[in-house]
């Protein structure tokens, strides 16, 4: 059991969860005290010593998940010829385990070995998919997942996989949006005939179902299909652990913190994470910056006001009055590219600005694709920046010819009409992987700015490996810039910000 | 006197380091198993999942502070009150905030008393009077001391800890992790017996690691349809059992939409009073449009949850 702790504590270590020594102690401790046998028990109360933030949760869930699986024999990878007995020994599995509802599970073990001689046609399973989402048996929505993953998943033993792909299918297979309308469907015709009830008894009330009524039902039916899904994806994860070990496939499965998540190659989920941790980031450095500046050093003797105050000790300057230093809060302007791939870090920086605008003494942002267009008035007034950049996306003139990166195009039109404003109390940050489609670079503009403005920083979300490479010429820019900073992650974002302010 | 006063306030930096021998003695488990803190919690009417239920019963066992995160109003103080009504201790509750120092926090030298005693009696001899006006006579303590010497078994809550600044969190180190505290005209005060800590935290900012490591870690988020519904049963007296499914489903609809803040616990039990005090059977959209400002408190966010409940946009 040890052993496995600490592997289990190195993996969560690779996945950069930060676990000290104490805490593993603590860990080990835990194990001491909890029934092993309970193994919710076991995932928190481990988890409150090892874990101690809650976006980390989810790394840990998964390589616990991974770690501290359940094996058996019905977790196999069964093979086409083998699907009945695949299933036999699934069904007994789940009188051994018992999770919820023993009784059930057992009929259930019955029922597919009678169903099934090449396993259960898509017909039934869709059919039981169906029965299993109407009538939220969590047993029964489990048996749908093992099911459905034994038809459609096609997993192959000994492929070093961390299993998306399995999961891709076996959802696609089962066309979870076409059941929910199904579900829905039936909701209004169950009521419909309630209707008809109680048209027999006149004083009866009338029973529809309100855009409001539906709306809850749609909920509840999601959320099922939302636990269908976990169930699919952690009985692929059971039976990749039973192929392949848990140290092999922790590697392959491993989820980056939302932090560490590479913004430009993000998925649709990770996105959704990323924002939802946007919000806590910026209320975060917004405190911290705002602290640094009250705890600064006292400015200069205020001459004038130690005077004033010496009076009522009868003109002793007992108590020296100092001047709070100005606080040096620089102006800041930034320029994103948001064409294509880099957009949501554009998206994610233009946030970040402005959600701390506090700090600055000015904010102003400008987009461009081709052409450039200044998107500051869409933060004004707005208290939550996430709808402004939602704007930004809908309303902004960036298209100047085709909608391909132009910077050449985007920096001259800048330095015309806006060039005038740059003073030597901005900072001006250029966000862009600085890929050109080999047009004209106008780098000649950010020489101009750099003449002029107090820094300029360069933020490029692509690796450092990728830069100079094919049409990207962040090299040329890099010239005139101050530093051009590798930003690929919120953690390196929050960390340019921080310093910056 | 000016001297005290300057020994006095030293005190953080000047710490004894004769703590060698270490814990005091841990007493009787409190709890037998994880189930037996669930149903005594259930008891005085604060309903805990796994995760809550797991780590209180490790905290007792591993006599280790617990820090509480998660959004507003989600039942994190009432959690340590709860454990308190449970097991019958006293809770001492230290509300932190900016600028809170040990004078507040820990202890604090009783200056007039001791000038009194210098004053009334200066037949002795300056050693003799140093020791009697730095004696426990004359100390006045405070919320985290007073935990740490009570006799009587305690239930200490530091709320809201991510108020303080990040210096100040060192003044609970020590009490965290060896259970005393010291101070460097009296020695050190090890406690009688080993109080069970909660701290909470809005995750305002990060707290520091030193902190974090000394402590079990809690994550209490929005619960589940299921044991809301169940809180709002015990919590609202005379509802139905209808309504309550009904509020529980309407929230969590609610928490799905992208608001500013998602109703908190505590807000949706004020709403299923509301709407058992208006003698409401069952809501329909209108009634839940009118009292949706109990639940929600920004303008924006009423907007929004008002015209998505209302159905007009049935595609989320």
């Amino acid at each position: 059991m040890l052993d496995l702790l600490t592997g289990f504590v190195g993996e969560l270590r690779a996945a950069g969860i930060p676990v000290s020594l104490s805490e593993h102690l603590d860990a080990a401790e835990t194990l001491r005290h909890v029934p092993l046998e309970d193994r919710e028990a076991i995932k928190y109360t481990l988890g409150a010593s090892l874990v101690k933030s809650s976006t980390h949760w989810p790394a840990y869930e998964t390589a616990f998940e991974i770690y501290f699986s359940l094996r058996g024999p019905g977790y196999a990878i069964a093979g086409d010829d083998e699907d009945e007995d695949g299933d036999e020994a699934g069904g007994s599995e789940k009188d051994d385990d018992g999770s919820s509802l023993p009784g059930k599970g057992g009929r259930k073990g019955k029922g597919q070995g009678g169903g099934g001689g090449e396993g259960m046609t898509p017909e039934e399973l869709a059919d039981m998919l169906y029965k299993a989402l109407l009538s939220a048996n969590s047993s029964m929505i489990q048996a749908v997942a093992r099911q459905a993953v034994n038809r459609y998943g096609g997993m192959e033993a000994g492929r070093p996989v961390g299993g998306t792909y399995y999961l891709y299918r076996t959802l696609r297979n089962l066309d979870l949006d076409k059941v929910m309308d199904r579900l829905v469907e039936q909701a209004r015709k169950a009521t419909g005939a309630a209707n008809e009830d109680a048209a027999h008894d006149p004083a009866g009330p009338e029973v529809t179902l309100t855009p409001l009524e539906e709306r809850l039902l749609r909920d509840e039916y999601q959320a099922r299909i939302d636990q269908l899904r976990k169930e699919i994806e952690s009985e692929i994860r059971r039976r990749l652990v039973a192929d392949r070990g848990s140290e092999a496939l922790a590697k392959s499965i491993r989820k980056p913190l939302p932090e560490d998540i590479d913004v430009m190659h993000a998925t649709k989920d990770e996105l959704v994470a990323l924002r939802k941790s946007l919000a806590p980031l910026s209320r975060k450095l917004a405190v911290r910056l705002a602290r640094k500046r009250r705890h600064g050093r006292k400015g200069p003797l205020d001459f004038r006001a130690t005077v004033r105050s010496s009076l009522s000790t009868g003109g002793v300057p007992v108590d020296p009055k100092f001047r709070y230093p100005r606080p040096s809060k620089p102006e800041i302007i930034v320029i994103a590219d948001i064409s294509g791939s880099v957009a949501s870090f554009a998206r994610f920086t233009l946030h970040l600005v402005h959600a701390i605008s506090s700090q600055f003494s000015k904010v102003r942002s400008f987009v461009f694709i081709d052409g450039i267009d200044e998107v500051t008035r869409f933060f004004d007034g707005v208290d939550d920046p996430a709808e402004a950049v939602h704007r930004i996306n809908t309303e902004a003139d960036v298209v100047w010819v085709d909608g391909h990166s132009d910077y050449g195009h985007a920096l001259t039109v800048f330095w015309e009409r806006w060039g005038e404003e740059i003073n030597p109390r901005s900072s001006v940050l250029l966000l862009g992987d600085a890929r050109n489609n080999y047009h004209a670079s106008g780098s000649w503009v950010i020489k101009e700015i750099r003449a002029r403005a107090r820094h300029v920083y360069w933020l490029n979300p692509e690796p450092r490996a990728y830069w100079d490479s094919g049409d990207s010429i962040v090299g040329e820019y890099a010239n005139y810039c101050d530093e051009v900073v590798e930003c690929r992650t919120l953690r390196q974002l929050e960390r340019f910000v921080g310093e910056l302010a | 006197m000016t001297s005290n006063q300057t020994e006095a306030t030293g005190v953080s930096t000047g710490r004894t380091e004769e703590i060698t021998s270490g814990f005091p003695e841990a007493g009787p488990p409190r709890f037998d198993s994880i189930d037996a803190v669930r149903t005594g919690l259930a008891g005085v009417d604060y309903l805990a999942d796994d995760g809550i239920s797991g780590v209180v019963y490790l905290a007792d066992r591993l006599a280790k502070p617990v820090l509480v995160e998660g959004p507003a109003g989600t039942g994190k103080t009432e959690l340590a009150k709860s454990v308190a009504r449970l097991t019958g201790s006293r809770l001492i509750r230290l509300q932190c905030y900016e600028g809170l120092d040990e004078s507040k926090a820990l202890y604090e030298w009783n200056y007039k008393k001791q000038l009194l005693r210098i004053q009334a009696d200066s037949g002795q001899s300056w050693d003799e009077l140093e020791d009697d006006i730095f004696s426990e006579e004359f100390l006045l303590t405070r919320p985290l001391l007073e935990a740490i010497k009570s006799p009587d078994p305690v239930v200490l809550l530091i709320d809201e800890v991510d108020r303080v600044e990040l210096e100040t969190e060192a003044l609970l180190l020590e009490i965290l992790s060896e259970y005393q505290v010291s101070i460097p005209e009296l020695g050190t005060v090890r406690a009688k017996q080993i109080p069970l800590v909660f701290l909470t935290s809005n995750n305002t900012r990060e707290l520091s690691e030193a902190l974090k490591r000394r402590c079990l870690y809690l994550h209490i988020d929005y619960p589940q349809l299921e044991r809301e519904r169940a809180i709002i049963e015990t919590r609202v007296p005379g509802i139905s059992q209808a309504l309550a499914d009904q509020v529980a489903r309407i929230v969590r609809s609610i928490r799905s939409l992208d608001l500013k803040k998602a109703p908190s616990v505590s807000e949706t039990l004020d709403w299923a009073r509301t709407l058992v005090v208006l003698g409401v059977e069952s809501i329909d959209a209108e009634q839940a449009k009118d009292t949706l400002h109990i639940l929600l408190k920004y303008r924006s966010d009423i907007d929004r949850a008002s015209k998505e409940l209302a159905g007009l946009d049935t595609s989320g």
